[in-house]
């Protein structure tokens, strides 16, 4: 038995020879993350969410050029365009026309598509600046926690425990209110913009904490961790070359999924006031004045309603797709 | 599966030649994993996983270790490479004590002592490339190779046998003996002394196996490696061992030349493991007759007291129960710790009332073939595949 298995030994050395002879140009290996991308241009339903999202993301960087372009400024008021009896907009569909391409707002007449417009740049911001927040602080100490275990482990664990049953809308709402005017150089609505990233992005790191501590306690365990050490690998070794490589792919769908999730919990946030200041715009501010004419002027809510709707279902499509990408063997 | 011996070609002694160094000694080494409990983490327990080990490893031989799953062989293995720390006892590489050396004191010494590990699809980091991988020791410890790091990932590629082409892969594009060839290539690019194999072709198939093993064998001809080599199958040991150490429940009980065990086994353990392996000769009309041990290896959380075979030993008295037997040589280069030992004067002559449960500790069953097949790959005999593993693993 021992000359055949020798034989083959010896066939595919020559085969891999022969195999070394042909190719002139040299040998790409596929990279997980083509692997993926090539997956994600397969799913149409997760490019149209991206698709949307990009489109989303140019509206908010190129505000300006647009509202120049098909709108007005968004804070100037066209009383002419309000029935000075009622208040409401003249003409149907909240005074569309083609000037103002989605009515104008009751009693001032600002322009509902150049506030709309402006909105997605807080909304958007306020989005992923938390979520990066989140991210960050979850990526640390979810790494943290599960690699160093024990008491570490332990005390962050709790820490999360408590900030995931925390009321962060009470807090939220309270802590605006005793915000001052001016902060570190920030003023009126900058004071209010960092205050709901920071506090949305504190309240959602232990999400992606918990995951990420998940996933370093089963990925610490893997051989290749040992490998590393017993090839005289250090702590930061291990941790940033061997686990936080590993630790991408679901941190990136965790990013992409909590995104939508900011957004609303900015809509609702501004919503109940706890949000940017007027006269800057944002969606869920619009929604909050809209709820006082929407049986007059509907459409006044419609335009951010479906503004926000839209944004979260291309994210949430969008982020679907990623995480379908990346971890294919994962049940939905 | 059986290798048949390989016509002895490795520079190793065949014979136990008297080496004035050893490479690695080890003397009572002990690993408890302690237990612990409640709130305030009272240690209730330890599992003694590694109990007092002694011995040698001499340079260019290959060492095989075999016992059953959890007799501590694996945390045997990572406590000489030291990814695991002693509770007790003296590891000497080279004549330096490494017992107790942190990360950093350790990092030179690991050039010396490199490991080859079980699993090669948990082994290789998936996002990494081939490359990465195997240039990750040069990187490690600070060493650019001659000719650069490309250069020499290359030539390690090519002598375990995969494309040097393929430096760019990712581990996912290989199949599992081309990734533990990656996991060799690895092991072997600082130009170790001591190369510790934890298990290194169980995971793979019976074919590829071979494949492995025979690049092993041509590598330490090669490059003059000494290998510790962890495994549980009896043939893979016999195929490239020089020397082979029996374990049982963290204990070494018996310490011999290859021939010499596979022969006259001395521990009782040692025979019954050994009479599991199976004749790959469907038309033998020799007899064979297998030793069956029954019930299950005691926890190592609370080992038996004395030898920690009695309870499964079909001659233990009552000497076994209390005194623990001591590895002493009792052939020249066959160490064995048994009372009772077989091909060998009876050590403890007194005690010789065998005791009420050892006769009935085992079953004879007679394995001689009743017509053909009765070799298949790994399980071998006709005996019902339950009992058969906890004799034969």
């Amino acid at each position: 038995m021992t000359a055949p298995l020798h034989d083959t030994n010896a066939a595919q050395t020559a085969a891999v020879d022969v195999a070394a002879d042909v190719p002139a140009k040299a040998i790409e290996g596929r990279s997980p993350w083509k692997i993926a991308w090539v997956r994600l241009k397969r799913d149409k339903v997760a490019l149209a969410g991206g698709v949307v999202v990009l489109f989303l993301i140019l509206v908010a960087v190129f505000a300006p050029l647009i509202v120049s372009a098909f709108g007005h400024p968004p804070n100037d008021f066209h009383e002419d365009k309000i029935d000075p009896l009622f208040g409401t907009p003249i003409g149907s569909f909240g005074g569309m026309s083609s000037d103002f391409l989605l009515g104008v707002e009751p009693v001032n007449g600002r322009d509902v598509f150049s506030r709309l417009v402006y909105g997605a740049r807080i909304s958007l911001l306020v989005a992923f600046l938390a979520a990066l927040f989140a991210v960050a602080l979850g990526t640390v100490f979810g790494i943290i926690a599960g690699y160093f275990g024990g008491w570490v482990d332990a005390a962050i664990s709790r820490v999360m425990d408590v900030l995931l049953a925390f009321p962060q809308l009470l807090f939220i709402i309270a802590l605006v209110s005793v915000l001052p005017n001016s902060l570190w150089g920030f003023s009126g609505s900058g004071v209010r913009i960092g205050a709901l990233i920071v506090v949305i992005g504190f309240f959602g790191w232990p999400y992606v904490g918990r995951i990420v501590r998940g996933q370093t306690l089963s990925l610490r365990e893997r051989e290749y961790v040992e490998a590393a050490r017993s090839l005289g690998a250090g702590r930061a070794y291990i941790l940033f070359k061997e686990l936080l490589p590993n630790l991408v792919a679901p941190i990136t769908v965790y990013t992409t999924l909590m995104i939508p999730t900011n957004v609303l919990s900015e809509a609702a946030l501004s919503f109940l006031g706890a949000g940017v200041k007027p006269p800057t715009a944002s969606w869920g501010q619009m929604l909050s004045k809209a709820k006082e004419y929407y049986e007059a002027d509907p459409m006044f809510m419609i335009a951010p309603g479906v503004a926000i709707f839209v944004t979260v279902l291309a994210f949430n499509l969008f982020g679907d797709g990623v995480r379908d990408a990346l971890d294919p063997k994962g049940s939905r | 599966m059986t290798i048949p011996e390989q016509a002895s070609s490795s520079p190793s002694p065949s014979s136990p030649s008297p080496s004035p160094e050893p490479l690695l000694r080890v003397s009572g080494l002990v690993k408890h994993f302690p237990i612990k409990k409640g709130v305030l983490q009272r240690q209730v327990g330890a599992v003694q996983a590694v109990d007092g080990l002694d011995f040698d490893v001499r340079p260019g031989e290959t060492l095989g270790v075999v016992g059953e799953s959890g007799c501590g062989k694996s945390t045997m293995g990572r406590l000489i490479t030291r990814l695991l720390e002693p509770t007790k006892g003296k590891i000497e590489f080279e004549g330096r004590d490494i017992t107790h050396l942190g990360t950093g004191q350790m990092r030179p010494l690991r050039r010396d002592v490199q490991m080859i590990f079980q699993d090669p699809y948990s082994s290789l980091n998936p996002r990494h490339t081939v490359g990465t991988i195997i240039s990750a020791p040069f990187k490690l410890q600070n060493i650019t190779p001659e000719g650069g790091v490309k250069r020499e990932v290359q030539r390690l590629l090519e002598l375990v046998g995969l494309n040097p082409e393929h430096y760019n892969r990712y581990p996912h594009e290989f199949s599992g003996g081309q990734r533990q060839r990656i996991g060799i290539a690895r092991a072997l690019a600082l130009k170790p002394k001591l190369v510790v194999a934890d298990e290194p072709v169980s995971a793979l198939d019976v074919s590829i196996q071979a494949q492995v093993v025979n690049l092993l064998d041509d590598l330490q001809d090669e490059l003059g490696l000494t290998y510790v080599i962890i495994a549980h199958d009896l043939s893979v040991i016999r195929h490239v061992s020089d020397r082979i150490a029996v374990m049982y429940l963290g204990k070494i009980v018996e310490l011999a030349d290859r021939k010499a065990l596979y022969e006259s086994p001395m521990h009782p353990y040692s025979k019954a493991l050994l009479s599991a392996v199976p004749v790959p000769d469907p038309r033998s009309k020799h007899k064979r007759e297998r030793i069956l041990l029954k019930g299950d290896v005691p926890s190592p959380i609370s080992p038996p007291s004395g030898c920690r075979f009695h309870t499964r030993c079909w001659k233990a008295t009552d000497i076994c129960t209390t005194r623990e037997p001591v590895l002493t040589a009792l052939k020249t280069g066959h160490q064995v710790a048994c009372h009772h030992a077989e091909n060998a004067p009876d050590q403890a002559p007194q005690s010789s009332a065998v005791l009420e449960t050892a006769r009935e500790a085992i079953a004879i069953v007679d394995v001689t073939p009743p017509a053909a097949g009765a070799g298949t790959a790994e399980s071998g005999g006709t005996a019902p595949a339950g009992t058969e593993d906890s004799s034969k693993e």
